[in-house]
């Protein structure tokens, strides 16, 4: 890599940037996964390495959440970005040198981030814990390039149109931008009080909704039509999805504070929005759906199409619950409990990750012209994480159930740490099998970069049989 | 780029992510600053200092640059016996919270009575200053703002630190900073609901509860039972001692983690603490190979549990 930092743009192999981000993603996954899975023993056994300042629960959590989210989803968008956005543009990246600094920054910017609050040095607001001079390097050190980038391979791209995943990361990577400099504000500025609280799940709601959400789905927007060669449904739905992603998905913040003295018009409005937001998840499930006709034998057969389709169908009970768990009627119920943590991992485990898994696969196959080194390694992946997961989430779904009835029957709390006993060790055995996943994962990967089968000229991965 | 559509939308865009701000921001918050701060709300600001988590005046968090508060009944410029009364003390270079700095933080109203009775526009960071909270009829209605002792009382911090002597003495800002940065609100929340369960954690906040706080840690994934009025059900020092040292002790089903590492090196008395002992003998006693569990040694008095302690009574 270190070669590269220092080259002429021009002598950078096309998609280097892509390849770093997507080895780079994986390792985070990597390490993220077993601090979530350690997390998860201590919740189970609270004895469990105790004594240690630095393997406190309390000073391990929120790295465990910003490795996931900063690390492997943001860093796993910026490889599908790196190579679809010139893919779709019959072009190179705009700048490769750029790209490769922009992962070099990254890795170690977020190494610092997170040995910070590793430490406890924290702005004490979840998800924007990071403190805010590394907020500010984060905007203009990491975001910024990649967004510079993004947007200039669409500027000069030699097609006509521009296609729908392109739409969706040119502006998910703008709105990120806009998302972290608001959102932060509070730590910029010093602001106080109700405006601070509101602006901390303003920051939380927006970076799931304006980042992750919309470009994970524009990652299946690209795989599944490229994979199954079978058009995009339907551009119309498309647009309906983009359009109602940025009307829809960018109010409802005050619904994670429905029980916080904020202003009731605030909430309601909020509660509103959040019901709209199927509007743009339906679209983006049927119109990916449709465009599989013909094809579902495919969902069995290739690695690419089972992760994305997983995903696509985890979106449906995502959008469900995330639609109505929101309004009154029902956050009474289930707020502050497991249930609301079975949601999250949900969203970023179950729906986001395994598009993105996807697009890590396929574009590490078609950047580095290898073929996957293993389809039995992949399906155990697979299996693992869907099992994995499955198990997490039930289980913290019903650990949320027994919170939400102990609440409301005033039950003493401790009765309820014992009732959840039995789900914490499910849900760290649910953890675990996905690390195992991830190592396996880890392992194929580089084995595919160092002995896959080479890709003959003018033929892409899919189309080229499994060999293990 | 040269399709009209892409302009058309580029500019529709602009329109709805912008017609979103508007909704989502700058309506709520022009509403929310409309807040007047409730006494609660006051009483917290001063306690709090500036920021609760990282900030320049204490970047390794270890609780620097806050204020004491502090519990009076004599008058310490005169001698004068007074009713019991809280003072913060803001020793010199102690930075203030927003509510001194930019008293319309706190409201319209009490950042009038703040500045024309309590006089706090006078106070200066440099130089120190204690404020007590006062309060004052307006419009009918009493109503609390923030005092600056240092000048209508002549009351200067270090005088007031030294009249209530240690044991007086409560580091609930830096307390605050500890709260943060152990994490406890990963477990713990700071936000009885407004639906249910303020009949056992008792009354939800009120919208002028938080001027000038910040963060407000709310918590969102409750594991643990609500903090907020922690220190109305159970003010026993002892209790929270043994049970930071290790919640095991008191409550053996319990998953909170053992903050034994706040005491520091050294107890109260300056030996130093023997951990492993400490541990050796509770495996002991877990395993029922011992009556009684280890004694829980008593803190230093400025420990890091100490700040925190001071900070989970401060929460009635
Ligand atoms: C892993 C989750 C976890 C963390 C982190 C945690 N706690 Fe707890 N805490 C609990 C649980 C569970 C209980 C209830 C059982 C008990 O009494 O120990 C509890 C109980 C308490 C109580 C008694 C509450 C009552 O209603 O009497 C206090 C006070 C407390 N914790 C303070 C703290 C502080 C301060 C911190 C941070 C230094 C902290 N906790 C960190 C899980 C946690």
């Amino acid at each position: 890599m270190l070669k590269y930092l220092f080259a002429k743009n021009e002598d950078i192999p096309p998609g280097t940037t892509a390849i770093f981000f997507g080895f780079s993603s994986i390792i985070w996954f990597v390490i993220g996964t077993g601090i979530g899975s350690f997390n998860a023993a201590k919740l189970a056994f609270p004895d469990f390495v105790t004594g240690y300042e630095y393997f406190a629960f309390g000073k391990m959590r929120q790295v465990h959440v910003l490795a996931v989210i900063l690390g492997w989803i943001s860093m796993a968008f910026a490889m599908a970005m790196t190579y679809i956005t010139p893919a779709l543009g019959n072009t190179r990246l705009w700048s490769e040198k750029l790209g490769v600094w922009n992962v070099l920054i990254w890795n170690v910017g977020l190494s610092l981030a997170l040995t910070l609050l590793w430490m406890g040095i924290s702005s004490g607001r979840e998800y924007s814990d990071i403190i805010w001079p590394i907020d500010l390097a984060i905007i203009f050190g990491v975001l910024f390039p990649l967004g510079a980038n993004v947007w200039m391979t669409i500027v000069t791209r030699r097609t006509q149109g521009i296609y729908t995943t392109n739409w969706f990361f040119g502006t998910g990577i703008f709105m990120v931008i806009i998302v972290f400099l608001v959102g932060n504000s509070p730590e910029f500025f010093n602001l106080t009080g109700l405006s601070e609280a509101y602006m901390t799940w303003w920051f939380a709601h927006n970076v799931l909704g304006l980042w992750i959400t919309p470009v994970a789905a524009a990652i299946a927007y690209y795989t599944v039509p490229k994979v199954t060669g079978n058009p995009l449904y339907s551009h119309r739905i498309g647009h309906l999805h983009f359009w109602s992603v940025v009307i829809f998905y960018s109010t409802p913040a005050a619904h994670h504070l429905m029980s916080a003295p904020l202003p009731e018009w605030l909430k309601s409005f909020a509660s509103v929005e959040g019901v709209l937001i199927l509007v743009p998840a339906i679209a983006f499930v049927s119109n990916l759906l449709l465009t599989m006709t013909g094809k579902w034998h495919m969902f069995v057969e290739n690695v690419e199409i089972k992760f994305t389709i997983t995903g696509v169908l985890l979106a449906i009970p995502l959008n469900m619950q995330g639609g109505f768990q929101q309004t009154r009627a029902i956050n009474w119920y289930i707020h502050g409990t497991g249930w609301i943590v079975a949601h999250a991992h949900l969203a970023l485990l179950g729906f986001s990750t395994f598009l993105e898994g996807a697009a890590v696969y396929y574009g590490i196959q078609t950047l580095l012209r290898r073929k996957l080194y293993s389809l039995t390694l992949a399906n155990f992946h697979f299996w693992f994480l869907l099992i994995g997961f499955c198990t997490y989430w039930i289980s913290m779904t019903i650990a949320g159930l027994i919170q939400g009835a102990g609440k409301i029957y005033e039950v003493p709390y401790i009765d309820v740490v014992i009732a959840e006993h039995p789900y914490m060790i499910a849900r760290w055995v649910g953890g675990t099998m996905v690390f195992t996943g991830n190592v396996v994962w880890l392992y194929n990967m580089w084995m595919t970069a160092r002995v896959g089968t080479e890709i003959p000229v003018g033929r892409l991965p899919h189309e080229l049989a499994y060999e293990r | 780029m040269a399709f009209r559509e892409y302009k058309i939308g580029a500019r529709m865009f602009g329109a709805a992510l912008g017609g979103s701000m508007m909704i989502t921001l700058y309506f709520p918050t022009s509403d929310i600053v409309l807040v007047g701060s409730t006494e609660w709300g006051l009483q917290k600001a001063l306690s709090y200092g500036r920021i609760g988590g990282f900030s320049y005046e204490d970047p390794l968090m270890r609780g620097e640059g806050k204020p004491v508060t502090v519990t009076l009944d004599k008058d310490p410029a005169t001698n004068q016996p007074i009713d019991p009364i809280h003072a913060y003390v803001y020793p010199p270079g102690v930075p203030f919270p927003s509510a001194i700095n930019h008293p319309r933080t706190a409201g319209k109203v009490v950042a009038e009575l703040s500045t024309t009775k309590g006089r706090i526009n006078e106070a200066d960071h440099q130089k120190g200053a204690v404020f007590v909270v006062a309060h004052a009829e307006a419009g009918g209605e009493v109503t609390a703002y923030i005092e600056n002792a240092s000048v209508t009382r002549n009351w200067n911090p270090q005088q007031v630190l030294d009249a209530a002597g240690d044991e007086n003495s409560a580091y609930v800002g830096s307390g605050k900073i500890m709260f943060v940065r152990e994490g406890c609100w990963w477990c713990h929340t700071l936000l009885p609901e407004q639906t249910q369960d303020w009949q056992v954690f008792g009354v939800p906040p009120r919208l002028g509860d938080f001027n000038s706080e910040s963060p407000t840690a709310f918590g969102s994934d409750r594991k643990a039972p609500d903090l907020l009025h922690v220190g109305s059900r159970n003010s026993s020092k002892e209790w929270m001692m043994m049970h930071f040292f290790n919640p095991r002790l008191v409550q053996p089903h319990s998953i909170m983690p053992r903050f034994d590492y706040l005491w520091g090196k050294n107890d109260a008395n300056g030996k130093p603490i023997d951990f492993d002992q400490w541990r050796a003998e509770y495996t002991k006693y877990a395993a029922g190979e011992r009556v009684y569990p280890p004694e829980v040694p008593d803190y230093a008095p400025k420990s890091d549990i100490r700040y925190l302690m001071d900070f989970v009574l401060s929460l009635k």
